[in-house]
C-alpha cells in the first residue's frame, strides 16, 4: 500500500545516492537519476549537474505514467523498463517497486547490456531500500509541519 | 501527494490547473512563468500539439521561498482540456496535492465548464480522492470579453461548494497570482494537519 504522504529521510535518501553512484559508475553511465514517480528528483549522480533534471524528472515521470496507461490497456501488468536511442545519447528508464523511477543517460562509452546488467543489480538494491522507507511511514514520525503559522504561510507571498 | 526531504530540506507539491479547452490553464502558466524571477523558477514545459494545444501537459516548477527551515517547491501542471484526451488528464491527476478549476466565462462555453467540472470529479474519484476533501479553488476566466456570464450565476453552477474563487483575464494577469496563492496556502495548511 502507498502512503498517502511520501517522506524520504536522510538514511534512506543517502542509501538511495550511493546505490545511484555505484550504479553510474558501474555501468559507465553519463549520469543517473532516481525519480518518484510523481516526478520529483530524489538522488542524481554523474554529470547531473549539466542536466535540467527537474524537467527530466517530470518528464520521465510522464513518460512513465503514459507508458503505465498503455500497458493497463493491453491489460499488461506494467512496462518494467524501456530504451530510447540517439544518435549521442541514450536512455534506460526502469520502474521499481512500483513507486520509483530510475533512469540512466548513456553514449557510447558504454553499451546496453552493460547498463541493463548493472541496473538489475542496483533495482535489488532499490528495493530493499524503499521497503525500508515504507516501514518508516507506518510509524508516525514528528510532522515538522505541525507547527507552522498562518503568518508563515503568509510570509512565503510577501513580495 | 506532496513529497518531503528530510535530507535536501525541501517540501514538494503538485497542483493542477483543470478546466474545458481553451478556458486559459495554459495562459496561466505562461503568465506565472513570465512574472516570475529566475531564480524561483525552472524551465515552462509544454508538451503542446504544433498548434499550440495542450497535447499531454504543461510543467512549471516554482520555488516559493522557505518554511521553518524547509525549501518550498510546486509543480504546476495543466491538463489538455479536449474531451476526448480523458485518459492522459487521469495521469496528471495523480498524486495531486491541490486543483485550480478554470472556467471560461463565455455564455458559449457553459456546456463546456460543466462537462469538465464533472469530468474532474469522476476522475479524481476514480483515482480515490475526493474533491471536496481536496485544496481546490475556481477562477472565472476571460473577464475581459464582451458575452460573459455574471459571476453569481457562474458560482451558482460552478462552485456549489462554495470554494474561494478568483476572477480572472489570464492573458493581462488579472487574478492569476491571486488563484495561485490561495490554492498554495490551502495546501500549506492541509500540510500542518499531517497530509
Ligand atoms: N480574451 C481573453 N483571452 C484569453 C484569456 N485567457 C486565455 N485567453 C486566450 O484563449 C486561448 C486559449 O488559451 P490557453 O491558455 O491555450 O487555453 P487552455 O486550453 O486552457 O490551455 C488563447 O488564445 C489565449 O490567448 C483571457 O482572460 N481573456
Ligand atoms: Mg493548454
Amino acid at each position: 500500500m502507498l502512503t498517502p504522504l511520501l517522506v524520504m529521510y536522510e538514511d534512506e535518501v543517502r542509501r538511495i545516492q550511493s546505490v545511484a553512484d555505484r550504479l553510474q559508475q558501474d555501468s559507465r553511465s553519463r549520469a543517473v537519476l532516481v525519480v518518484d514517480k510523481n516526478g520529483q528528483l530524489i538522488a542524481a549522480s554523474g554529470s547531473a549537474a549539466e542536466l535540467d533534471t527537474t524537467s527530466l524528472s517530470s518528464l520521465v515521470a510522464g513518460n512513465v505514467a503514459a507508458t503505465g496507461g498503455i500497458a493497463k490497456l493491453m491489460e499488461e501488468d506494467e512496462f518494467t523498463g524501456q530504451f530510447h536511442e540517439g544518435k549521442d545519447a541514450s536512455v534506460h528508464i526502469s520502474l521499481i517497486g512500483r513507486r520509483v523511477i530510475l533512469v540512466a543517460l548513456f553514449d557510447k562509452n558504454t553499451t546496453l547490456g552493460l547498463v541493463k546488467l548493472r541496473v538489475k543489480k542496483a533495482n535489488v538494491e532499490l528495493e530493499a531500500i524503499l521497503e525500508d522507507v515504507a516501514k518508516k511511514a507506518e510509524t508516525p514520525q514528528q510532522n515538522v509541519f505541525a507547527e507552522i503559522t498562518d503568518a508563515d504561510i503568509d510570509n512565503l507571498f510577501n513580495d | 501527494m506532496s513529497f518531503i526531504n528530510y535530507s535536501s530540506r525541501e517540501i514538494n507539491c503538485k497542483l493542477v490547473y483543470y478546466g474545458p479547452g481553451l478556458c486559459g490553464k495554459t495562459t496561466n502558466l505562461q503568465y506565472i512563468y513570465n512574472k516570475t524571477k529566475p531564480d524561483a523558477k525552472g524551465k515552462m514545459i509544454s508538451l503542446a500539439t504544433e498548434t499550440e494545444r495542450t497535447l499531454f501537459f504543461d510543467f512549471l516548477p516554482l520555488s516559493l521561498g522557505e518554511i521553518r527551515g524547509f525549501k518550498t517547491r510546486f509543480h504546476l501542471y495543466t491538463v489538455p482540456g479536449q474531451v476526448f484526451y480523458d485518459a492522459s488528464r487521469k495521469l496528471i491527476l495523480k498524486g495531486v496535492d491541490g486543483v485550480c478549476f478554470v472556467a471560461d466565462s463565455q455564455m458559449e462555453r457553459m456546456e463546456a465548464n460543466i462537462e469538465s467540472l464533472e469530468n474532474l470529479r469522476d476522475n479524481l474519484t476514480e483515482q480515490g480522492y475526493d474533491l471536496d476533501k481536496l485544496p481546490y479553488v475556481v477562477q472565472y476566466n476571460k473577464r475581459d470579453l464582451p458575452s460573459v456570464v455574471p459571476v453569481e450565476e457562474l458560482s451558482e453552477v460552478l462552485n456549489s461548494t462554495r470554494v474561494p474563487e478568483f476572477e480572472g483575464v489570464a492573458t493581462t494577469g488579472v487574478g492569476v497570482f491571486d488563484t495561485l496563492k490561495a490554492l498554495a496556502k490551502q495546501v500549506l495548511t492541509e500540510l500542518r494537519k499531517g497530509g
